[in-house]
């Protein structure tokens, strides 16, 4: 029976998943591909939770469909009307060729999962109830991960000096 | 574990970086690139996170976190960039943005 739970809400977080990231693709206005992202986020929070990754679940919800998708939608508040670009561009042949492409590399994932599907794939390790918990991570980053925790930091930093310089341009020239 | 195994993860999460591809090679408008981009960046985590599972080591855990804050990095400055563009009065649309100066 918990089993069957577990399928089930597997199964209603992946149809929402692929649903969402269609819709993100294809949806014209980029404030409903935004909400639909939003949907996306949190469905795969879901797959985090059924993977006992609580800590990352809570992370993404917070600062992924939280803060990063609400300065999406600022944005895209902003440009308004000036946000439509036409559906797609170029003239059909790139247009097929970008299908094709995205196809193969599709079909390329999934040969190498084929091919990688035997024994290695079926029985996950034992875990303790420990596994993803906020203690754990935090005990990671702070011991072997150290050096990636910094460095992210630094990343982090050198964005938002990028953002400010990118935002505060004094000159007004036109391009086109 | 109960339910169901890596595999799966790995197929939805496959799935979901073609259409993230798809949706960066085909539309024109950089919001929406942006957001495929995203879906890109996801698919990749889900995997990371499968694959923390499936070998019970907590490192693919604090590399999606590295990701996501990547990610977050990224589009602080992919939205600078096109609220730049929207103020210098270039053409939203990335096949007609071909000018690198500024």
């Amino acid at each position: 029976m918990g089993n069957f739970l577990v399928w089930l809400v597997w199964f209603l977080a992946a149809g929402g998943c692929l649903a969402t990231g269609v819709a993100v693709v294809s949806v014209t206005n980029p404030f409903y591909s935004a909400l639909a992202l939003i949907g996306n986020l949190a469905s795969l929070a879901v797959f985090y939770l059924l993977l006992s990754a609580e800590f990352l679940a809570a992370a993404q919800v917070l600062v992924y469909a939280g803060s990063v998708m609400v300065m999406f939608l600022f944005v895209v508040a902003y440009l308004g009307g000036r946000a439509d670009a036409p559906w797609a561009g170029g003239p059909p042949l790139v247009r097929t060729a970008a299908v094709v492409a995205a196809a193969a590399l599709l079909v390329e994932v999934v040969v190498v999962l084929g091919l990688a599907w035997g024994d290695n794939l079926n029985d996950a390790a034992e875990i303790s109830d420990a596994f993803g918990s906020p203690g754990s991570i935090g005990e990671l980053f702070l011991t072997d991960q150290l050096l990636a925790f910094e460095i992210t930091s630094i990343v982090l930093l050198v964005a938002a000096v990028g953002g400010v310089i990118l935002g505060t341009t004094p000159e007004k020239r036109e391009i086109e | 574990m109960s339910g169901p195994g890596v595999g799966w993860y790995l197929i939805v999460a496959a799935i979901l970086f073609g259409t993230g591809a798809l949706g960066v090679m085909l539309r024109r408008s950089p919001l929406i690139v942006l957001l495929s981009l995203e879906l890109m960046l996801n698919a990749a985590n889900l995997t990371l996170v499968a694959f923390a599972r499936q070998t019970g080591s907590l490192d693919g855990q604090v590399f999606a976190l590295a990701v996501m804050a990547v990610a977050a990095a990224e589009v602080a400055i992919g939205l600078g960039l096109i609220v730049a563009m929207a103020r210098r009065g270039v053409a939203l649309d990335v096949d007609r943005a071909r000018a690198l100066r500024g």
